[in-house]
């Protein structure tokens, strides 16, 4: 855990209470999740409660108290998406990383969730890793959009 | 809902002739009857000061409202407009007329205590209260067998009448509980017991623990107050006031012990 960094966060936004949500999703930021030290120093600097903090960070489905991947890849189910084929997409993707909805693969590259609706109905079937959002997908094409992630990081 | 022009005129007329009278104080009024109090209070307290009871599983004098349970509704006509609020954390203000038993304030009652009952269908404070509701048998399912009706009582309480806040809410929706940071042990509770005291279901149970033993010297024996419909909060309430002296001495028993011995 990177106290300094969370320091400088905090000081930012002035330990502010009111702006929590805003710190702990920079905090979140330094490594895709907060790890439980990070929370209880949060706690302990700001002065405020850890059961209200904890209350914060299991409540909002954005942040995440388990470790997550470098990229986080949503796949949407909503309705033109599902008509589009999302289901295959979905299985084609659980089978190439090995991993469940919500799970993360075990070299910490990826994350798969599910989302209901993207609002992007006219590109469906959509898929998004971090921010970029790949249209008609189709499950042969997976391979390619993930290979650019993986070689990314490998620089 | 409209109310008569009449009606609103003649209820205008008493309002400013009682605020002529009184400067501080607001006159209210509740189920037909007028009552003088300061502007700012909840209609909960200026019902209690009518002597009318308005049943509630959230509310605790000691602490602040929180509007959980939703079973204090109340129909408030202001401005010629009728809604609904929660009495518990809803100000009085000048010109209000409040109706604590109307038919439609009864089936929202009625219907909460039912959704609470096919939650908790275990609870005898629950079932009590269906019972005085006129519920023979409920229409819903019962799908869970829970005690938590999530009022929130135990966690406000450890927070702001204790100053220790061990335990709070966690998750959301369905998956919604009381729970300690992370769920293993607390490290700041005291062990005051108080949230067994508050909890109106009495679904938290005390244990023995080694780490925290002599701490424990509250007197807990027939203080959870399950059995209790009004959630001991009447004025008269013997028990309750009982309860909150203990509670701050144990406090700050606590407090002396652990500034004479930093660690």
């Amino acid at each position: 855990m990177d106290c300094d960094r969370i320091d400088s966060i905090l000081e930012s936004y002035g330990y502010d209470h009111s702006a929590i949500i805003s710190i702990m999703q920079d905090v979140q930021g330094i490594e895709n999740y907060i790890p439980e030290e990070a929370l209880r120093y949060i706690s302990e600097k700001m002065e405020l409660n850890l059961a209200r903090i904890f209350d914060i960070a299991t409540f909002y489905k954005a942040f995440s108290l388990e470790p997550r991947g470098r990229h986080t890849i949503k796949l949407c189910c909503g309705t033109a998406c599902h008509l589009g084929g999302a289901a295959q997409n979905l299985d084609q993707l659980k089978r190439t990383l090995r991993i469940e909805e919500g799970g993360t693969t075990e070299d910490r590259l990826f994350s798969l969730e599910t989302v209901n609706c993207l609002g992007t109905c006219a590109l469906a079937p959509v898929v998004v890793v971090e921010e970029d959002y790949y249209d008609s997908v189709k499950p042969g094409s997976l391979g390619k959009i993930l290979s650019t992630y993986s070689s990314d990081s490998e620089d | 809902m409209s109310i008569s022009r009449t009606r609103y005129d003649a209820v205008n007329r008493i309002f400013c002739d009682a605020i002529k009278d009184e400067a501080v104080k607001i006159p209210i009024i509740i189920d037909n009857r007028m009552v003088q109090i300061e502007q700012g209070t909840f209609i909960i307290e200026a019902a209690k000061k009518a002597d009318i009871v308005i049943p509630t599983l959230c509310y605790h004098e000691a602490i602040k409202p929180y509007g959980a349970c939703r079973l204090c509704m109340v129909e408030v006509v202001q401005n010629r407009q009728r809604r609904l609020v929660t009495s518990c954390n809803f100000p009085v203000e000048p010109g209000m007329e409040i109706f604590t038993d109307t038919p439609g304030v009864r089936k929202i009652r009625k219907t909460i205590v039912e959704l609470l009952l096919a939650r908790c269908p275990g609870v005898s404070l629950l079932q009590t209260m269906a019972r005085q509701m006129g519920i023979d048998r409920p229409r819903l399912k019962k799908r869970n067998d829970k005690e938590c009706i999530l009022c929130g009582l135990c966690v406000r309480f450890c927070e702001e009448s204790v100053g220790v806040g061990a335990i709070g809410l966690s998750n959301r929706g369905t998956d919604r509980e009381v729970a300690t940071p992370f769920k293993v042990a607390s490290d700041v509770c005291i062990g005051c017991g108080s949230c067994t005291y508050i909890c109106p279901t009495g679904c938290i149970e005390m244990l023995p623990d080694e780490k925290t033993p002599c701490l424990r010297s509250m007197k807990m024996e027939g203080h959870s107050c399950p059995s209790c419909s009004n959630n001991y909060q009447c004025d008269s309430c013997a028990t309750d006031q009982e309860f909150l002296v203990e509670m701050r001495r144990v406090v700050s028993e606590f407090r002396n012990l652990a500034e004479k011995a930093p660690s």
